[in-house]
């Protein structure tokens, strides 16, 4: 097989993912792509998101087809020099089709969610990769382990990727023994004793990239590095109607336009994300965990919780970044450690930038826990 | 965790995890424990269906095996409720409900209303509708249209095992009388539904696939049909948002008015006789309430004004079908789709 070709495939993004839908190609075929540039817009049952370029390269062939769905890990096109001769790439999508079939029960064995039992209650995780060091990924309010379907993967390049649901949140325990930044903390460190994980890089979005930053102050020890995420603890200032806004909506009418405020992109948010988080908020215990948290954490519209000036006395070595675009905890927050901090605002954007921008997410983090 | 179960064990789930969870919950209806009670054979049937199977074990005597007497059970369920108990009465088949109508339109309905809002009536009857299940005319009626009708009660219909769940542990929670209708052509369908315990409001319509062309609004079993429908429609170029009302007291005229102003099209598919029912009332307030987005006439979809027949080829015709329903969209979409 030509090593010079290279190939697009239906990306796997979460453990439910199976399949995926190709709604457009960005990028015409024949089209001179770079690393990073976005080539194709795909589509799962839970999510809308771009496949974007691993190679740089000619964009050879479009092989899916708009409003087709192709199986995980299924070619959907084909990058590679101008150079290299047409008969090899149509032999090399031919013997791709072979190759993927017998693949396909391996990925059936991967990994699943597991659980754990914590002093804060039975915790849902994840873990991808093996070895030193481990990271940890922190999802912010209301969120899940999944919000790092993008970044899971990538990061366990590092070493040993873990995600959490933190308490009251995802499939962990509902009941949040203790509603504060210091209980979710214990939460994290609970965690990592329940596990035997001496000490790891944590990556925090949102309400985690405060867990994460209240637990690299407590435990200095135990923290390696510190990447903060659209963060919350950096500033005052949270927008009260996100937070507010997706405590109270009970209705899938209610919570669409206050998930929209998350993405740069408004499109991102499908029928079935809204779905999936009304399924979420409907489960006994949830509702009384959110009020709990967002009333102690941001009461009166403002962030209880400021962490800037402890930050820039600790040691830690922090990485700071931003969606240009938020909607919810205003990127200005970036610069609040000043030089203590590599700091990078993503243009495009929003809170979620971890999913929108993945790529260039994942790149910063694995630079920042590499050192 | 979420993991597939069937409609019918949702139903089991819901009422174990609500006993668990309230002691005031009991259970009681024709042969829910096992029939006679000889010891061995206590807990061997669990209803005519087995719906109820397993939870004498777990609760014993807050399940109870009635006698054939609906006047009787329905009676006490309806009065252990205004005495502050949280009754489900399985009434088996709804087409029984009549021989208990004073109890339930006379009674519960409007205990709430005639005591000043002091009294509260927290029964849930739990009751299979609908045809296609061979059982002839007097057990296969969709008499939700009959409940709906009567203010003071409020009347549930899952289309899905999810829904069954949320909106079963919803109507015990729920102080006024629920009629809870159970399509017994969809007990054995799966869906993914949580272990945990989780309500699903009412008056919450469930939009279960968006489109621009048209919308079609139903609910229980022709859900489905609706959705065979739309999968038929999208071949050809019409794209149908399809509509799940869960719950049709209260009804969410919200979500089928928005769904209605950005489609200009409406065809509503009810299993019931077609007069005074689900389908007239949908057809009639969004053409009272939205006639200036309509681009055509709102089409209805129902069984035809008989009984449900016992001849298994007539049964299959009676029910409404992809093909009844993708037929009424193209009588909506006739004039220019583009208009």
């Amino acid at each position: 097989m030509n090593e010079r070709i290279k190939p697009i495939v239906m990306p796997k993004w979460g453990l439910s993912m199976s399949e995926g839908k190709v709604t457009g190609w960005l990028k015409p075929a024949g089209t001179r792509v770079g690393v990073g540039d976005e080539i194709v817009e795909v589509e799962t049952d839970k999510i809308a998101g771009v496949v974007e370029a691993n190679e740089a390269g000619t964009l050879r062939r479009v092989i899916g087809a708009p409003d087709t769905i192709y199986p995980v890990k299924a070619l959907i096109g084909v990058i590679a020099d101008d150079d290299v001769p047409e008969a090899d790439i149509d032999a090399y999508v031919a013997e791709y089709a072979t190759h993927a079939a017998e693949e396909g029960e391996e990925a059936e064995a991967g990994p699943r969610y597991e659980f754990v039992e914590t002093p804060a209650g039975r915790l849902r995780y994840a873990k991808r990769g093996d070895g030193e060091p481990n990271v940890i990924l922190i999802h912010g309010f209301g969120g899940d382990l999944d919000n790092w379907l993008f970044n899971i993967d990538a990061l366990a390049e590092a070493g040993t990727v873990y995600a959490l649901d933190l308490p009251g949140h995802g499939q962990s325990d509902k009941q949040v023994k203790e509603a504060s930044l210091a209980g979710l903390s214990g939460a994290v460190t609970g965690f990592m004793d329940a596990l035997g994980i001496a000490s790891a890089h944590l990556v925090g979005h949102s309400m985690g990239g405060a867990v994460a930053a209240q637990t690299a102050l407590d435990h200095p020890d135990r923290v390696n590095s510190l990447t903060l995420i659209g963060s919350a603890g950096l500033g005052a200032e949270i927008n009260s109607g996100y937070t507010d806004g997706f405590v109270a909506a009970t209705s899938r009418r209610d919570l669409k336009p206050v998930l929209e405020q998350l993405f740069h992109d408004p499109a991102t948010v499908t029928r079935q994300l809204v779905d999936d988080l009304l399924k979420y908020k409907r489960l006994d215990g949830v509702d009384e965990a959110l009020r709990a948290l967002s009333g102690a954490l941001f009461p009166g519209g403002r962030q209880s919780a400021v962490l800037a000036e402890a930050l820039k006395a600790a040691k830690v070595p922090v990485l700071v970044v931003w969606g240009e675009s938020d909607q919810v905890i205003p990127a200005a927050h970036a610069g609040a450690l000043g030089a203590r901090a590599k700091a990078e605002v993503i243009g495009e954007a929003g809170h979620m930038v971890q999913m929108e921008k993945a790529n260039r997410v994942n790149e910063l983090a694995l630079a920042h826990i590499r050192g | 965790m979420a993991r597939k179960i069937s409609y019918k064990q949702a139903i089991n789930e819901a009422l174990d995890l609500e006993m668990r969870r309230d002691p005031t919950v009991i259970v009681l209806g024709e042969d829910i424990v096992g029939g006679a009670g000889a010891p061995g054979e206590l807990d061997a049937w669990g209803g005519v269906l087995g719906v109820t199977k397993g939870l004498h074990a777990k609760h014993g005597n807050r399940l109870m095996d009635t006698p054939l007497s609906e006047s009787a059970y329905i009676g006490a369920a309806i009065g252990a409720a205004a005495c502050g108990m949280r009754p489900v009465a399985e009434l088996m088949f709804l087409d029984f409900m009549g021989v208990c109508f004073d109890q339930i339109l006379n009674q519960a309905a409007k205990f709430k209303y005639m005591f000043g809002g002091k009294a509260k009536t927290p029964v849930v009857i739990r009751a299979m509708v609908g045809a296609g299940f061979r059982a002839a005319a007097q057990h296969s009626q969709m008499l939700t249209p009959l409940f709906t009708h009567v203010p003071g009660l409020k009347v549930v219909c899952p289309s899905n095992a999810y829904d069954a769940k949320g909106l079963l542990i919803q109507s015990i929670r729920d102080d006024d009388p629920v009629i809870f209708c159970e399509h017994k052509a969809l007990y054995g369908s799966e869906a993914d539904v949580p272990e945990e315990s989780y309500a699903i409001p009412f008056g919450e319509a469930n939009i279960v696939r968006e489109g621009k062309d048209v919308t079609i609004v139903s609910y229980g079993l022709t859900v489905h049909r609706a959705l065979d429908a739309a999968e038929k429609l999208a071949k050809t170029g019409v794209q149908a948002e399809v509509i799940d009302l869960r719950t049709l007291s209260p009804i969410d005229w919200d979500t089928v008015i928005e769904s209605v102003e950005n489609t200009g099209r409406l065809v509503v598919v009810d299993e019931a006789n077609p007069r005074c029912s689900i389908a007239g009332d949908v057809a009639a307030h969004v053409a009272q309430n939205a006639f200036g987005a309509l681009k055509a006439a709102p089409q209805m979809v129902t069984a035809p004004h008989t009984p449900v027949p016992f001849s298994p080829v007539l049964e299959d015709l009676y029910i409404p079908s992809a093909d009844a329903i993708a037929a009424a969209v193209t009588k909506t979409t006739a004039r220019a789709l583009a208009a």
